[in-house]
């Protein structure tokens, strides 16, 4: 019998998914289908770049089918709604795929409209986002004709995709203006609504740190609950006001719309709840979730979608043949964070453990939670791989999906704090 | 830590959670509120705090502010006058259950 897999989402993790299986099934063995609403596959962490002219939009954008190994069909198509009960996938056509395993890849949308006033008055003029292409593109324009005046950087609320991007955006705009020679012009704010720069404490003071050494203010537990693009503010639930010349906002996040349309499928916010440790959907136990479309308590980052790809892999094998799953992902997480002047720091960690200083992999390797040279180009690295080696889901020598313990500095504390 | 006003031996961590869910009453909510600066609970409080604590016993984690505008029936502006310095943190210190787990 030939199974029948249905991946909705070609971006990161719906496509290795579709390339590692196609790898361990024949044709005859396992048809692969692959559904997405658009040929654009954006490398999303060269979106931060984009803004300071160090990107250009056309050099983070490749077709999705090309990224896709032979004998993978692709429906470019959007997705209208998931049927569980029936195992059948009805398309924007009017078409329905059945499947006998769904995985479910769409990762995470924008949805600025549910903050007042950030759609409104001033929305790609004086308020912005890079975490869209046509954003971080506007964007660039923007910061080019920005002469001095007051910015703004602020993270509506958690969940967010990539939750360092947003304090590399301050970084770089340090850098950024510092080159331009105008940097005692600019007033650079970070608004967060976490109670410190991040979310677990060990990284949280040493990011405060960094960003007061670069003359960012910080403003905590900011939850912005207007955006006002004419007169210039950002206004608080709790009434706090916040002026700007020119705001960089991250929008709200929420799941792809078709899992709202799909009985059972999501949560409030349309993401799916998964056991974190298997991936397999609450929904289902034929539905299988990788990437930012997961409800798990792990990063929103590619990373991530990379390394859950071994278990999610696996274990959509032992559904097939009937086989008890396995609890292997752990929330391994590993961010390279851009600092300006060519420097940037590395942040590795998982479910229980927080970022701690160190090296990575092991106790010779690049360093953690520390400003260096090495870990900027191993960012900038990162491309080529993300393109020829995590996509078509070969491993990566050296790194192992698993989160290393050796070369780590233990910490004192290990509790997180509250978005 | 403990609440002695309530003569009960409630663990609480140092951001005033509760360690033990299972230690909390219905009755411990006026002292628990009176804490965190309100000292009239209204029926649209009630209604936050039970509302929190059943997402909590159901999904084993509480809701976040985004998550209670959308569900609890009260939107985030009331929820903030209602719990003026965080209705997350302050309605869950109240309602007895763990800080919401800390999305990275």
């Amino acid at each position: 019998m030939t199974h029948r897999v249905v991946i909705l989402g070609a971006g990161t993790g719906g496509t290795l998914t579709a390339n590692r299986l196609r790898r361990r099934y024949s044709a005859d063995e396992a048809r692969i289908t692959v559904v997405d609403q658009d040929d654009r596959h954006v490398y999303q962490p060269g979106l931060l770049f984009v803004p300071f002219g160090l990107a250009h939009p056309e050099d983070v954008v490749r077709p999705r089918g090309r990224q896709l190994r032979g004998g993978i069909e692709y429906r470019r198509r959007g997705v209208e709604r998931v049927d569980i009960e029936a195992n059948q996938v009805h398309l924007a056509d009017g078409s329905a795929l059945e499947y006998d395993v769904l995985v479910v890849a769409t990762g995470a949308v924008l949805v600025p409209e549910e903050t007042e006033g950030l759609t409104g008055p001033g929305w790609m003029e004086r308020v912005f986002t890079f975490y869209s292409l046509e954003g971080a593109a506007a964007l660039e324009g923007a910061l080019a004709r920005f002469d001095g005046g007051r910015i703004v950087v602020n993270v509506v609320d958690l969940p967010i995709k990539c939750p360092v991007a947003p304090l590399e955006f301050c970084f770089l705009a340090d850098w950024y203006f510092t080159d331009r020679g105008i940097r005692d012009q600019v007033e650079i704010v970070y608004a967060t609504p976490l109670d410190g720069a991040f979310t677990k404490p060990v990284s949280s003071r040493q990011l405060g740190e960094m960003l007061a050494e670069k003359g960012v203010e910080l403003v905590t537990e900011f939850n912005t609950g207007e955006v006002d693009g004419e007169g210039g503010r950002l206004v608080a639930y709790d009434g706090r006001e916040l002026p700007f010349d020119l705001a960089v906002v991250v929008p709200l996040h929420g799941g792809a719309p078709y899992v709202g349309r799909s009985p059972g499928l999501g949560d409030e916010l349309n993401f799916v709840p998964a056991d974190e440790h298997t991936l397999q959907a609450a929904a289902a136990p034929n539905v299988f979730v990788i990437g930012d479309a997961a409800n798990v308590p792990a990063s929103k980052a590619g990373s991530v979608t990379h390394f859950e790809g071994e278990t999610l892999v696996a274990n959509v094998g032992h559904f097939l043949a009937g086989e008890p799953l396995e609890s292997r992902f752990d929330g391994h997480a590993n961010c390279f964070i851009e600092t300006g002047f060519h420097k940037a720091l590395l942040i590795d960690f998982n479910y229980e453990t927080e970022p701690l200083p160190g090296h990575y992999p092991g106790p010779v390797g690049l360093p953690l939670l520390k400003e260096s040279r090495l870990n900027h180009l191993g960012k900038l690295l990162f491309q080529w791989f993300y393109w020829h080696s995590l996509l078509p889901g070969r491993d990566i020598p050296g790194i192992g999906a698993g989160m290393p313990r050796a070369g780590k500095t233990p910490a004192t504390t290990t509790r997180g704090t509250e978005p | 830590m403990t609440i002695a006003p309530l003569g009960h031996d409630v663990e609480l961590d140092a951001e005033g959670f509760f360690v033990h869910p299972e230690q909390w009453t219905e009755e411990m909510v006026p002292e628990l509120a009176r804490r965190e600066g309100i000292d009239e609970l209204t029926p649209a409080h009630w209604q936050v705090i039970r509302f929190m604590r059943a997402v909590y016993l159901n999904n084993g984690a509480g809701p976040t502010v985004r998550v209670l505008g959308k569900t609890s029936g009260v939107s985030i502006k009331q929820l903030y006058e209602l719990f003026p310095k965080g209705p997350a943190k302050v309605a869950a210190r109240i309602a007895g259950i763990p800080k919401p787990r800390g999305c990275i």
